[in-house]
């Protein structure tokens, strides 16, 4: 009886989303198109860059980088974030 | 009852094969409700076998010894606590606890990333189905904790080593760590076969990895304090391949920890990544083989059993198939960007995954061979301490330098003179201690004396870090909750220091001695004074307890009383060593003490350890436990970050 009622509760777990929604509109699995990859990939980009923007500010000034080093990757990050947020702003 | 436990065994293996193949044709053809169904019955497979591990538990307590394994692992006289831990004191329990633990992680993971990477966790649902299938498959058909029989008068009882409240902790935290690396490994593979190469992956599998990764360094801490206080020969790791089989998967997760860092803020190393995480789970896989298939002679593993073919095909179904994927995915996993400098931070990382990949290779290899010259020579040849701690010190000592150097290079690329600006304190502190420690004796180990030294480099570059960080960022507290994981890696870099100081110091100048004494007789070993006083005899719950009084002097003075001896237990028919310690907290070292062979007219066959520091690694646990909280702890900033940045998917 137990084992019966476990095999129930199993089942019934199992189609909670068929109970919860029997005729939806959508039921396609989120696929990321090309464009939403794109976007993604850009949104990593610019997350990697403004966070080695801020290490460089800290390791500058914990004086672990040099300030010839410090101007010139500041120079090239900065670059790549400003080049990242270009391409997520939308198209006009 | 038994009935139970084996029918809901049989729903979780229902249950996880659907999630295998359900779930793999819903994320293939891309049904929503399919793959959360799929999803579902890993959470339903949670609640089954969650059903046969109670049956199990209520069985042990009730010492029902219908079930052949509470007959097998109990007696009526084993005190309750014991009892539960018999649930993995036995080779059907343990795997039990694994599925149970498998199905826990596998259900917690659905939960929390389904609606942030519904792609994602719709591929990783059929792989944590297909592992979840093998454990299920093993429990049903091959090695059942729920067979029964006519029920014996008494039970063979626990093996004596493991009636230890050690035991109740240990082995379910290797389990945590062991089956936790599921997690990360089924996120790869799911990332894999669904060509989504991008950090979600990573984001959700990391914490996951810190999980498991901190349960299995905690496990093998306690595993070795458990070695140490009951086992009863005055180590605390012997290079036991099961003890091994633990250290493995860890080194390997401790490359990844650090590995993904790179990938985090560089883009690189994707490949290595996902072979590193490969690496970890089969070494956990491996780990688990090694203690069920009786291939080892180990105190740990269980006897020879039928499970050995089972899992090497498992393992080798694993190895190849993750190695073909990622052999397939190769194009979608290259790098844009490379390593800028040799001597940058992110190149301090690289060495030091190469340095631990080569010595969790190293020890594997140990591990093999026996099996490997078996198989080719026909007998089997076993290598020792002697390459072990060979390896340890080719590797190990490297590494204790990187962790000192690591945090002390900025980013991308030093030059020479902020190099000199940020060496100088802690190089010189470390060459001032060294020269000190050398003046004192240290020198009569080599390898001792470097690894101090290393030490106190480590422990200045980390403090130094705290305070140059505070100063730059005005607050301690800002700066710690700023960048958690950084300054809990530090803390836990802390803890391997106080490790490996514990280590070098009962390892490289411990003192030992053994001898037979008669009562009223007399040893010394590293300034102490030992004298055996008589010998007792009490009766316990389940066993008599034979102990010898030995009163411990130095300087003339007894500064305490121990009493080693052994336990007779009945119902298992065993004898187990219950060594002594007397710790000298002043001196920072601990007097051990075995009452080796006790003779019946009452002369004992001493051995006697001093083991300077041993009790910093067990410091060690804690610091390191602290470390992985801090690194654990949630980030809001992160948190809010990777909304945002997600939220462009969902949009």
């Amino acid at each position: 009886m137990t084992a019966a009622l476990v095999a129930a509760a199993a089942v019934v777990l199992v189609a909670v989303p068929f109970l919860r929604e029997p005729a939806p509109r959508d039921d396609s699995l989120r696929e990321p198109r090309e464009a939403t990859k794109r976007t993604l990939a850009l949104a990593e980009e610019r997350d990697r860059a403004l966070a080695a923007l801020k290490e460089l500010e800290f390791d500058h000034r914990t004086g672990k980088l040099s300030d010839a080093d410090y101007r010139e990757l500041v120079g090239t990050y900065r670059r790549r974030a400003a080049a990242a947020l270009q391409g997520l702003e939308p198209a006009p | 009852m038994a009935d139970l436990g084996r029918a809901a065994l049989f729903v979780s293996l229902g249950l996880a094969l659907y999630a295998t193949i359900v779930g793999a044709w819903a994320a293939r053809a891309g049904k929503r409700r399919l793959a959360d169904s799929a999803g579902n019955a890993l959470l339903a497979a949670l609640g089954s076998t969650a059903v046969a591990a109670a049956v199990l538990v209520a069985a042990l307590v009730r010492h029902d010894f219908s079930f052949v394994y509470v007959a097998q692992h109990t007696s009526t006289e084993l005190p309750t606590g014991y009892s539960i831990s018999a649930f993995w004191g036995g080779q059907e329990g343990s795997l039990l606890l694994w599925l149970l633990v498998l199905t826990g992680y596998a259900g917690a993971a659905v939960l929390l990333n389904r609606r942030r990477a519904p792609d994602l966790v719709a591929w990783s649902v059929p792989v944590l189905g297909a592992v979840s299938i093998f454990f299920a498959f093993m429990l049903v058909a091959v090695s059942s904790p729920f067979a029964t029989q006519t029920a014996p008068a008494e039970g063979e009882g626990l093996v004596p080593s493991l009636q230890n409240p050690y035991m109740l902790a240990h082995p379910p935290l290797l389990y945590l760590g062991y089956v936790g690396l599921t997690v990360p490994f089924a996120f790869a593979i799911g990332a894999l076969l669904a060509r989504r190469t991008d950090e979600r992956w990573i984001v959700a599998t990391r914490r996951w990895t810190l999980v498991a990764w901190t349960a299995l360094g905690i496990g093998q801490l306690l595993g070795a304090h458990w070695a140490y206080v009951e086992v009863g020969w005055g180590g605390y790791y012997a290079w036991d391949p099961v003890e091994n089989a633990a250290l493995m998967p860890w080194l390997a997760a401790t490359a990844f920890l650090h590995s993904v860092m790179i990938q985090e803020k560089r883009g690189m190393l994707k490949v290595w990544n996902v072979l590193l995480v490969i690496l970890a789970f089969c070494l956990s896989l491996f780990g688990t083989f090694l203690t069920r298939s009786g291939v080892v002679t180990s105190i740990h593993s269980f006897t020879e059993s039928p499970l050995g073919p089972w899992f090497l095909g498992f393992i080798c179904a694993v190895t190849v198939g993750s190695l073909g994927l990622v052999f397939l995915r190769l194009p979608l996993l290259r790098s844009k960007t490379r390593l800028e400098s040799l001597v940058s931070r992110e190149a301090a990382f690289l060495y030091n995954n190469l340095l631990l990949v080569a010595l969790c290779l190293t020890i594997l290899w140990g591990v093999a061979f026996p099996m490997l010259s078996e198989l080719v020579h026909g007998e089997s040849r076993t290598v020792g301490r002697p390459y072990y701690d060979f390896f340890l010190r080719t590797f190990g000592l490297p590494l204790l330098l990187l962790m000192g150097i690591g945090p002390l290079i900025a980013w991308r690329r030093a030059s020479l003179r902020s190099l000199g600006r940020m060496f100088f304190w802690p190089a010189g502190i470390a060459v001032v201690v060294g020269a000190i420690l050398l003046a004192l004796g240290a020198g009569s180990s080599t390898p001792g004396l470097a690894a101090y030294t290393f030490c106190a480099f480590v422990l200045a570059s980390i403090v130094l870090e705290f305070v140059r960080g505070t100063r730059a960022v005005g607050s301690f507290t800002q700066l710690v909750g700023r960048n958690r994981r950084r300054y809990g890696g530090y803390i836990v870099h802390a803890a391997i220091v106080l490790l490996a100081l514990g280590v070098a110091g009962s390892g490289a100048y411990g003192s030992s001695t053994e001898r037979k004494l008669s009562p009223g007789q007399s040893l010394e070993v590293g300034g102490y004074t030992l004298t055996y006083r008589s010998l007792t005899q009490q009766r316990a719950a389940n066993h008599v307890a034979v102990r010898a009084a030995v009163d411990v002097s130095r300087g003339g003075e007894v500064v305490a009383r121990v009493e080693p001896g052994k336990n007779q237990y009945f119902a298992e028919d065993q004898v187990s060593n219950e060594m002594a310690i007397y710790t000298n907290w002043l001196r920072a070292e601990d007097v051990d003490v075995i009452a080796d062979q006790i003779d019946p007219g009452g002369a004992i066959y001493f051995k006697a350890l001093v083991k300077p520091l041993v009790n910093l690694i067990w410091l060690a646990g804690l610091v390191f436990l602290a470390g992985a909280l801090v690194a654990l702890w949630p980030d809001a900033r992160e948190q809010r970050r990777l909304a945002t940045r997600y939220a462009l998917v969902e949009a």
